[in-house]
């Protein structure tokens, strides 16, 4: 039993080595790939939402912004937004600049000189509506929860306007809405969605950069943008369970 | 658009980038106030308690004025939070509707906890005979006052007063863990907020715990001189040196805790390292290095660890005493200043930072943050001249 084998053969190697794959097939059989990252939806049926971003079509227009400021009554001072744009760009020396004049709504001007550009790239901010959410998890009261079609939510005419939320959420999504002195968020315009309405950043979008829809149907076009491309979340090492989803992302991209 | 105006200066000077949202401070230094007056309850508090759970007699003459002191700032601990909601008026919702998921949610019940069961109950067992005598001596509405902070008991009984004494004891040691909690559990506010890098660590309940022992001690040494001073009464030199003794061997405690935070954060040196390192160096050098590190830890340490080899005249040390206090008291406010604020300055697209100023989240937050800071004094000289703890018979163990 404790006689180390002094003669170890190709045989022997080929046996240990197909054990192992073997091994491996069956474990991950046992558990089979998720194309939703970081997340899982709930028991249940009807619809759970996700939302989808493909950054190679975004052209930075903002008018998803303009659209949800004039949809929601959005405060239109540029400290209040509900969702926005940002402009990364990478220099050739590796640096990094982000800029988001009036969340994009007053476009963008590109201050680095062309020679010295590597790439950039927008990258539109919304609510992740998470899954595992700590801005309702923190809420004193509940006015903030997740409504069962899987989004952040709030309550205004029961929020106390603490802004424990605010400073929980780790995308910086949310605001004190300066006029109702409460908690203001994306809530995905659910107003329009129970309507059977699309979102207003959706609609507005030129390029259809923008997609959202249902993560529990596997034939709906958003868990097919999440299966077919290289997606990844925001923060993933917060464990959020964010449901945003962008398609080919640079890391440098928090 | 005037409303704005403090807001677009901000915008028009920002370092790197910043998430919009973020542009807006949305703590403030009414939020400062919170946990630095709960931690003045919670270590005035455990200043009482070194006397009477741990027996140390030469606290005695602080014994009733740490507690008169606590129950004047708790009166108030919960005013600079409420005077910072966005709806000030739906406050009670906390308390008929608590998300129990929520850290901020429990705080109600912690505070009615411990003001009702811990901080009253223990006052009035204390004063209890003390007031059923003065309720006989005085005439009129002040005769009424005081019958009824008696609650109409007027047995005067040794026996009774040995129950006091008993329940009282009792109280104080339900009162140690409650303290504890109370100021554990606003470190766990900050501390359990995994977005901020700045504010997310195991530590900051402990952090918070002792921090508040020291600034509360450091009041209570202020306010016993202060009496004193108002009173043209001697200070008593032991008990100083005693309460002296104690703010040096805690600072040190709260000092490494916050050192092994701070060492433990740069040598793990995470992703948030390099935009806290800006911070720390930058937006916070007055406020961290300068005011809390060198005037709030250091110069206490330094002094106080001084007198505890060689001791200088009285006077020398007495005066000394009153600038530690203060220092440390000056000391712990930029310590929660660093956390709230800090915490707020660099976005968490760790690219940038925004500044502060007073006004930015509507004019008054400063004054009205003084005003908390204010009310606890007359608080407890309102509590000083209705209790004086000058006047009470002496304990029931020297009768027999």
């Amino acid at each position: 039993m404790g006689i180390k084998k002094e003669n170890v053969t190709r045989r022997d190697f080929l046996v240990k080595s197909g054990t192992i794959a073997g091994g491996v097939f069956f474990a991950s059989l046992l558990s089979p790939f998720k194309g939703v990252y970081a997340t899982k939806e709930p028991e249940g049926d009807g619809v759970w939402y996700g939302i989808g971003i493909d950054i190679e079509k975004c052209i930075g227009c903002a008018s998803c912004a303009r659209a949800c400021k004039n949809e929601n009554d959005v405060p239109k001072e540029p400290f209040f937004f509900r969702n926005w744009v940002e402009q990364y760009t990478i220099t050739n020396n590796e640096e990094i600049k982000v800029i988001s004049p009036n969340g994009g709504i007053d476009g963008f001007t590109q201050t680095v000189p062309e020679k010295d550009i590597y790439k950039t790239f927008f990258v539109p901010k919304m609510c992740n509506h998470c899954e595992k959410s700590p801005c309702t998890q923190v809420c004193p009261v509940g006015a903030s929860f997740e409504s069962p079609e899987g989004l952040a939510l709030v309550d205004q005419n029961y929020c106390i306007g603490c802004g424990y939320c605010v400073q929980a959420c780790p995308y910086g999504c949310r605001y004190i809405h300066p006029d109702k002195g409460v908690v203001d968020k994306c809530t995905l315009c659910y107003h329009r969605l129970t309507k059977g309405l699309d979102p207003a950043c959706m609609l507005a979008c030129p390029t259809r950069a923008r997609i959202y829809g249902n993560l529990r149907d596997k034939d709906s076009e958003i868990s097919k943008f999440i299966r077919d491309n290289n997606c990844v979340v925001l923060k993933p090492q917060l464990n959020t369970g964010a449901k945003l989803y962008y398609n080919s992302l640079n890391q440098e991209v928090r | 658009m005037e409303k704005f105006e403090s807001l677009y200066h901000a915008l028009a000077n920002l370092d790197g980038y910043i998430f919009p949202n973020e542009i807006v401070l949305n703590w403030d230094v009414l939020i400062v106030m919170y946990p630095y007056i709960t931690g003045l309850v919670a270590g005035a508090f455990i200043l009482a308690s070194l006397n009477r759970v741990f027996n140390i007699e030469a606290l005695k003459p602080t014994y009733v004025i740490s507690l008169l002191t606590a129950l004047s700032f708790m009166l108030v601990a919960t005013m600079p939070l409420i005077t910072h909601l966005g709806q000030p008026f739906r406050f009670y919702e906390m308390l008929i509707t608590p998300h129990l998921t929520s850290a901020m949610a429990i705080f109600g019940f912690v505070y009615l906890w411990y003001l009702m069961v811990v901080l009253l109950l223990e006052i009035w067992f204390d004063y209890r005979y003390d007031m059923v005598i003065w309720s006989k001596e005085k005439k009129g509405f002040m005769r009424f006052i005081y019958k009824a902070l008696t609650l109409w008991i007027s047995d005067t009984s040794v026996a009774s007063r040995k129950t006091d004494d008993k329940l009282g004891y009792f109280i104080t040691v339900v009162g140690i863990p409650s303290a504890f909690l109370l100021h554990g559990y606003v470190g766990f506010i900050f501390g359990s907020i995994k977005a901020n890098p700045w504010w997310s660590t195991v530590m900051m309940p402990v952090i918070f715990l002792f921090s508040a022992m020291v600034s509360g001690i450091a009041l209570v040494m202020f306010i016993y001189m202060m009496i004193n001073f108002i009173r043209k009464q001697k200070n008593d030199i032991l008990c100083l040196d005693t309460i002296a003794k104690f703010l040096f061997y805690i600072l040190i405690v709260d000092f490494a805790l916050e050192s092994l935070d701070q060492i433990h954060r740069i040598y793990e040196a995470d992703e948030s390292f390099d935009i806290l390192k800006i911070l720390v160096r930058g937006k916070l050098f007055f406020t961290f290095f300068i005011m809390q590190i060198g005037v709030g830890t250091l110069f206490p340490l330094a002094t106080i660890g001084f007198f505890q080899f060689y001791k200088p005249k009285e006077h020398i040390r007495k005066i000394m005493y009153l600038i530690v206090s203060i220092c440390v008291l000056v000391g712990i406010f930029y310590m929660r200043w660093n956390v709230v604020i800090g915490g707020q300055l660099f976005s968490k697209s760790f690219l940038g930072f925004t500044s502060y100023k007073a006004d930015l989240a509507g004019g008054g937050s400063a004054l009205l943050a003084l005003l908390w800071f204010i009310v606890p004094f007359l608080i407890l000289a309102f509590l000083l001249w209705l209790l004086p703890p000058w006047k009470k018979a002496p304990h029931v163990e020297h009768i027999e």
